[in-house]
């Protein structure tokens, strides 16, 4: 019997919700929750531990993190590892997906994750692991752990792998040199593509160019007299969240007046707080300058470093939002910026 | 949405504490924070220690928005 070992966040690993994000790196012996599924679905390998971690504790103390999750491993036996899936959740794919890659550096067993294709951790490390194609939403775990299961059970059967596309994954950018079922030379598909595309027919390369959508870099401003607007993702909104903007998967977002404010009042000033569902709220409803910094802002507006502050700062929700929805309000709130000849922009992000 | 802003020709950075996540998705200027629910002062800490590392962090960030860069850049804290 194989032998494999599931990495989950604090909240597939039971641990606990948002609360407990900062929870640090632990070992059980055994199976927690989804970890069932996965046993279950194994052929001839069986899951012997399960590594928990939060995601805030990976994503702000990474070294720590993965250097004690590493060591938990040490003396233990297995052949494969395993993580998530994480759906469209972007730290706990982060998370997965340094810990994997941390994990077959170390001990070179396959590593294998899911996650949604707008998980911003496909990106970040589908060339160095396995991800599978998976659901945006926790519903999807039957089908995604189904997926990574299976794939689990060839490579541990050592059976062939006939590439992303056929199986599932990502594509990790790697050239495989195979024989062709068809026999046909590569002299032989590269003129039967050129005689397509001459004759706009459809075709597909076996060399796709990796499309990186990247931005002409904005010139540098001159900060004296300069108008600075503060944009967040971080969810902060007036108490009563007049706008109605969504905790998670925003499509809405707000345009507050911070005219004449020092600072931002918190939530038991009835002034404002967080409704992002994708941290723990206490810190930012105490203080909610430490998410929206108006109160620092202000002080280099004083000084005189630049020449205003925008009359109104903008917010919405940066957790599962999808990348369509953001670049749509992005245009929404450019507009606002352009009317009031704003110079600049400082974006917190949680 | 940096991207949109910076595609407007609006001058922007960002102020994260998942940098790598920011660097993939194609941020230009960055400054790091130091947590995701507390991005700009530690509660655990007394509030004048949170008002200096924010105000130094808003600075950083203020003088990325100042500095020509050729690339993707973080800027050190």
């Amino acid at each position: 019997m194989k032998k494999g070992i599931l990495y989950l966040n604090q909240f597939f690993g039971q641990i606990g919700g948002e609360d407990k994000a900062d929870f640090a790196p632990i070992i059980k012996e055994g199976l927690v929750g989804a970890g069932m599924l996965l046993n279950n679905l194994l052929d001839d390998a069986e899951i012997t531990h399960t590594l928990i971690c939060g995601d805030n504790f990976m994503g702000s103390n990474e070294e720590e993190a993965v250097e004690k999750l590493l060591g938990y491993l040490e003396d233990k036996e297995f052949d494969i590892f395993f993580a998530g899936p994480a759906f469209q959740a972007g730290r706990y794919g982060n998370a997965c997906g340094v810990i994997c890659k941390a994990v077959k550096e170390k001990f070179n067993v396959p590593v294998i994750t899911s996650m949604h294709k707008e998980n911003p951790g496909v990106d970040m490390f589908k060339k160095d692991i396995y991800i599978f194609k998976g659901g945006d939403s926790a519903a999807k775990m039957r089908n995604d752990m189904t997926k990574v299961a299976e794939f689990g059970n060839k490579l541990l059967k050592g059976e062939e792998n006939k590439g992303a596309d056929a199986e599932g994954y990502y594509t990790r950018g790697i050239r495989l040199e195979v024989f062709r079922e068809d026999e046909k030379l590569a002299s032989e598909r590269v003129m039967d593509m050129l005689l397509k595309k001459i004759n706009d027919e459809p075709f597909v390369s076996e060399l796709p160019i990796p499309a990186l959508d990247r931005v002409p870099i904005a010139p540098a401003i001159k900060l004296d007299g300069a108008k600075i607007a503060l944009i967040t993702s971080g969810g902060i909104v007036p108490v009563d969240n007049p706008d109605k903007i969504q905790s998670s998967s925003a499509t809405r977002w707000g345009r507050y007046s911070i005219k004449g404010l020092e600072r931002l009042g918190n939530r038991s000033d009835n002034a404002f707080k967080t409704i992002h569902a994708g941290y723990d709220p206490a810190a930012a409803d105490a203080d909610p300058n430490i998410v929206l910094p108006l109160d620092a802002l202000r002080a280099y507006e004083k000084e005189g470093k630049i020449g205003s502050i925008h009359d109104y700062y903008y917010a919405t929700v940066g957790t599962g939002t999808a990348e369509g929805e953001a670049k749509r309000m992005a245009l929404e709130i450019i507009e606002y910026l352009k009317q009031d000849k704003v110079d600049a922009v400082i974006l917190t992000s949680c | 949405m940096v991207k949109e802003i910076e595609k407007a020709g609006i001058t922007v950075v960002q102020m994260a504490n998942l940098i790598p996540i920011a660097i993939t998705v194609g941020a230009n200027r960055m400054v790091p924070t130091i947590s995701i629910p507390y991005p700009l002062g530690d509660p655990l800490t007394p509030k004048a220690e949170q008002w200096k590392l924010r105000y130094h962090r808003v600075g950083v960030a203020l003088d990325a928005l100042a500095t020509d860069i050729d690339d993707q850049t973080v800027f050190e804290v």
